[in-house]
């Protein structure tokens, strides 16, 4: 065999080994970031935990402050009697996003003056139907909100 | 064959409600003589015969009576009430509280009350106008409904034809020399369309302005407040704005100054401005002596600001959703910013650039962050592609070795 | 000719040569070294079997990876697998791979059973070969049937109703094994558990060890020959060596599927026409169905005849005959060795031609007809 072929075929293996080296790195790059956990932690399911305590509501002018609830707004607010209330805060009539009104004790639409009261029933205005109710949970100063259980 | 039919249906329905009085002495002539569309044969449909009343509620007379003559001497006969009775006729029920409580409890008994002081009513005891408006124009006769049924005349998806069936009648209307185009200026409008097109109820007819039986317009001095029932915020911070004082000293009609009032379009961003088609033009020259131009300039550069915000920002979602990437978090920060654009648009009504600017300057400050969020999608759109371009080259690259080793074992000796 | 001279290519290979001292690799090499695989113009069907092993392993691996993030249950499933694609990094990689790589290995299945089919490789000693085959192919769409659940989209909701309200339909047993499936009456949240289970506990050990035994028998007996081969003289026959000629041929094309692969998911990572898996909506078991209900591709035919039936025939339920039919058809397929007794003696049958050509038109009219028609 001639000197020539033989450091040819060595050039070809140590390109073989460079493309298998390549190959792996091309599959195992997307599965390394695949199994470092990303920043949220965890899929978001049907509770959420709230990022601001009861003492952040109660801060705001309004009483109330609103959040991400799945793809929806939710808006949840301290009632006179220091109760907390979750709600869908997509108004059923235009999708405005609602406000509580702690004088009037009512959740308020400024588009269309729309009321509801704290359960979120519509109590007078345009809305057709009433808001979407949430379970809150207090667990020590951490707000957890979730859906009702049909 | 028909009428027997119907005859025997009201019969049973009587039967079996236990009348206390016995409309069917009425009926048995009443239907015969009657054309179709006669009482006897709508009354089946009125809230008063399916709430048990029958003809002698109303018309009175003597049910045991043999002949008509016998039913008209009863005492208590009070047949076909005249033009100008009506309200009257039907108050007898309708403003008696103790009557009303047996049947309706929760009905309001000041129809009659409200009524005369209407515009329908005022001419009516002054005027002894024939043609205005009594109960019956609006409720019919015999078919009266519940207005929260469907078919009945004054279910708000009806009350505009009702209204419409005299208001817009040009030759009825002539004497009295107001405009005839409410009904067809309402259905242009936003509210007709909201109303009659997309069936929502919560949209005004006629009577949520103007009042049902206490029908008259509303005024030039109250207009916010008419319109504030459901314009809340437009109608506060007109209330308090420099534009309230100057409509009241010249007599100006408050909101329909601009907005018009039955024709009452979709606002467009291009109302504001001191330029054409901004009508704000209409008052306020350049060199008026007042702010109100300059005002007008600067609330629509910010609001014109907000809008190209919002496209630029809408653009990019739209092409990063094109481009197959997840936009969800993206379309939940864009509607924070429809409804900054909505609030600020609001806030016009205050007509200080001081409260409108940073309004929009918040909302532009969100759209800024959705464009941003939705570049860095687009980004990463790319950057997978150039991650698949590097990574099939690396494959292939490895798949032309193999190929040549193929080649090279399978190459004949010699 | 090919290079049959030298006897081991990997002698010089330290680190073969440690493993060969202690697991005596050589008798390995020596023995796939002696196998041929037979080299004639339909010799490219052979690669469909490997193709399929290859797409099965994607899916372990990506199935393994997906496993890390998603959370079976009506309220965590769809929320994870849309947790998986928007936030995870490579997450949307991994979930279309793992869709494509579903639909190809079913693909690649088929066509290496009907060109097995075609070619009467099943036939004597290969009856087993072909049995287990026919056992993997079931848990493949097993696979896909269970898999298409578990995202809990309004897609694969509707269709999950429908499929398994088919199972409804089978005599005597039919409720209980309705029940069974979903878990309950309706097709709910406890559905989704059963699938899971399915899904990556129960078929892919069953799937190992089917596939075990069909790569050990594939091993054991080789390659089949042509039927024409019988009468050709032996010199006239050419060979390739299994180890390493077909190896290598096989790994090229695994690269370029892994190519093609990569290349789908990045392009098309919702999948192209009418094979398709977006996200979409959660399901809603009150909703409204969506105005077109279609199972996977694999299951239109099964799907369309059961629908096109009409709903009595005779005095016995439409769909029920249908069922009747499939399973006779079904189980005649698999046991085609034995009833094709002339390939045994390497002589082509042509009723079995015939109600091969039948098969095949009756699946590709009807999964026509299913996409086409209205």
């Amino acid at each position: 065999m001639p000197k020539k072929d033989v450091s040819r075929r060595g050039f070809l293996e140590v390109l073989t080994s460079g493309g298998i080296l390549g190959v792996c790195a091309a599959i195992f790059f997307p599965i390394l970031k695949f199994i470092t956990p990303p920043e949220s932690g965890e899929a978001n399911v049907s509770q959420v935990k709230l990022e601001f305590s009861r003492a952040d509501i109660e801060a705001d002018p309004k009483k109330a402050k609103t959040f991400k609830f799945g793809r929806k707004l939710g808006i949840i607010c301290v009632t006179s009697d220091g109760a907390l209330k979750a709600l869908s805060a997509t108004c059923t009539h235009l999708d405005c996003t609602v406000q509580h009104r702690p004088d009037l004790g009512i959740i308020w639409c400024s588009c269309h003056n729309g009321r509801y009261d704290l359960d979120g029933k519509n109590i007078s205005g345009p809305p057709p139907k009433p808001l979407e109710q949430y379970v809150v949970n207090e667990i020590d100063s951490g707000i957890f909100i979730s859906k009702e259980e049909a | 064959m028909k009428n027997i039919f119907i005859l025997i249906l009201i019969g049973l329905l009587n039967c079996s409600m236990a009348l206390a009085t016995n409309s069917k002495n009425c009926l048995e002539c009443h239907a015969e003589w009657e054309e179709e569309d006669g009482p006897t044969h709508l009354f089946s449909k009125d809230i008063h015969f399916q709430k048990g009343l029958g003809c002698v509620e109303c018309h009175g007379g003597d049910t045991e009576a043999e002949d008509m003559d016998g039913v008209r001497s009863a005492k208590n006969y009070r047949g076909v009430p005249k033009f100008n009775e009506v309200p009257n006729f039907c108050a007898r029920c309708h403003s008696d509280a103790t009557y009303m409580r047996q049947h309706n409890p929760s009905l309001p008994v000041d129809q009659l009350s409200k009524y005369k002081t209407s515009v329908h009513g005022q001419r009516l005891s002054k005027h002894k106008d024939k043609k205005v408006a009594t109960c019956i124009s609006c409720h019919t006769v015999h078919q009266i409904g519940d207005g929260k049924l469907p078919h009945s005349s004054t279910h708000p998806l009806n009350v505009p034809e009702t209204c419409g069936k005299c208001h817009s009648n040009k030759d009825y209307m002539a004497e009295y020399g107001i405009a005839t185009n409410q009904l067809d200026d309402f259905k242009a409008s936003v509210h007709g369309h909201a109303l009659l097109v997309n069936k929502d109820l919560g949209a005004p007819a006629c009577n949520d302005c103007h009042s049902n039986h206490g029908a008259a317009p509303p005024g030039v001095d109250n207009l916010a407040l008419v319109c504030g029932n459901c314009h809340a915020i437009e109608s506060e911070l007109f209330l308090k704005s420099p534009h309230m004082k100057a409509y009241a000293e010249n007599d100006f009609p408050m909101c329909a100054t601009c907005h018009s009032n039955h024709r009452i379009e979709h606002p467009s961003d291009k109302m504001i401005g001191s330029t054409e088609p901004g009508i704000c033009a209409d008052c306020h020259d350049h060199d008026d002596g007042t702010r109100g131009s300059q005002t007008a300039d600067s609330v629509r550069n910010a609001i014109n600001a907000l809008v190209a915000a919002h496209e630029a920002a809408l653009t990019v979602l739209k092409d990063a959703q094109a481009k197959g990437m997840m936009t969800t978090n993206e379309e939940f920060l864009l509607k924070e910013v429809d409804q900054s654009l909505i609030q600020t648009r609001t806030h016009i009504h205050s007509f200080d650039a001081s409260v409108v600017v940073p309004k929009a300057e918040e909302g532009i400050a969100k759209a800024d962050s959705v464009k941003v969020k939705s570049a860095e999608l687009i980004d990463e759109y790319y950057f997978r592609r150039k991650g698949l371009g590097g990574a099939t080259l690396v494959i292939t690259f490895l798949a032309i070795l193999l190929y040549l080793r193929i080649r090279r074992i399978e190459k004949p000796k010699g | 000719m090919p290079n049959l001279g030298n006897k081991n290519i990997l002698t010089d290979n330290k680190f073969y040569d440690y493993l060969n001292e202690r697991l005596k690799l050589d008798a390995l090499v020596d023995y796939m070294s002696k196998k041929n695989v037979p080299q004639h113009s339909h010799s490219m069907f052979y690669y469909f079997g490997g193709l399929t092993l290859f797409f099965f392993i994607v899916q372990a691996c990506t199935g393994i990876l997906l496993l890390m993030y998603y959370r079976p249950g009506a309220d965590s499933a769809y929320e994870s697998v849309k947790f998986i694609v928007s936030e995870v990094s490579f997450g949307w990689l991994i979930r279309s791979i793992h869709s494509w790589s579903a639909n190809l290995m079913i693909l690649s299945a088929f066509l290496h059973m009907f060109t097995v089919f075609f070619t009467k490789a099943y036939r004597k000693p290969r009856e087993l070969t072909w049995l287990t085959g026919v056992g993997v192919l079931g848990l493949a769409m097993g696979f896909g049937f269970s898999g298409y659940l578990l995202p809990w989209n309004e897609l694969a909701f509707f269709a999950t109703r429908v499929g398994t309200g088919m199972a409804g339909a089978v005599p005597v047993i039919g409720d209980y094994l309705l029940v069974v499936m979903r878990g309950g009456e309706e097709v709910t949240g406890a559905t989704i558990g059963r699938f899971f289970g399915l899904h990556v506990a129960i078929l892919p050990a069953l799937f190992i060890g089917l596939i075990s035994l069909h790569l050990i028998f594939v091993q054991r007996l080789g390659m089949s020959e042509p039927l024409h081969w019988n009468q050709k003289p032996p010199q006239e026959k050419s060979y390739m060596k299994f180890f390493p000629n077909f190896i290598y041929r096989d790994a090229l094309i695994w690269l370029i599927m892994l190519n093609v692969l990569a290349l789908l998911a990045v392009f098309f990572p919702d999948g192209i026409g009418v094979i398709h898996w977006p996200l979409g909506e959660k399901a809603d078991p009150f909703g409204a169905p969506p105005a077109v209900i279609r199972p996977e591709w694999y299951f239109m035919f099964a799907f369309q005849a059961l629908k096109m039936l009409p709903a009595h025939i005779w005095f016995i339920e439409g769909e029920l005959v249908g069922m009747g039919l499939f399973t006779a058809g079904g189980l005649m397929w698999a046991l085609i060795p034995f009833i094709d007794r002339k390939s045994a003696m390497n002589k082509p049958s042509r009723w079995i031609m015939w109600f091969g050509i039948f098969v095949v038109l009756f699946i590709i009219t009807m999964t026509l007809i299913g996409y086409l028609v209205e």
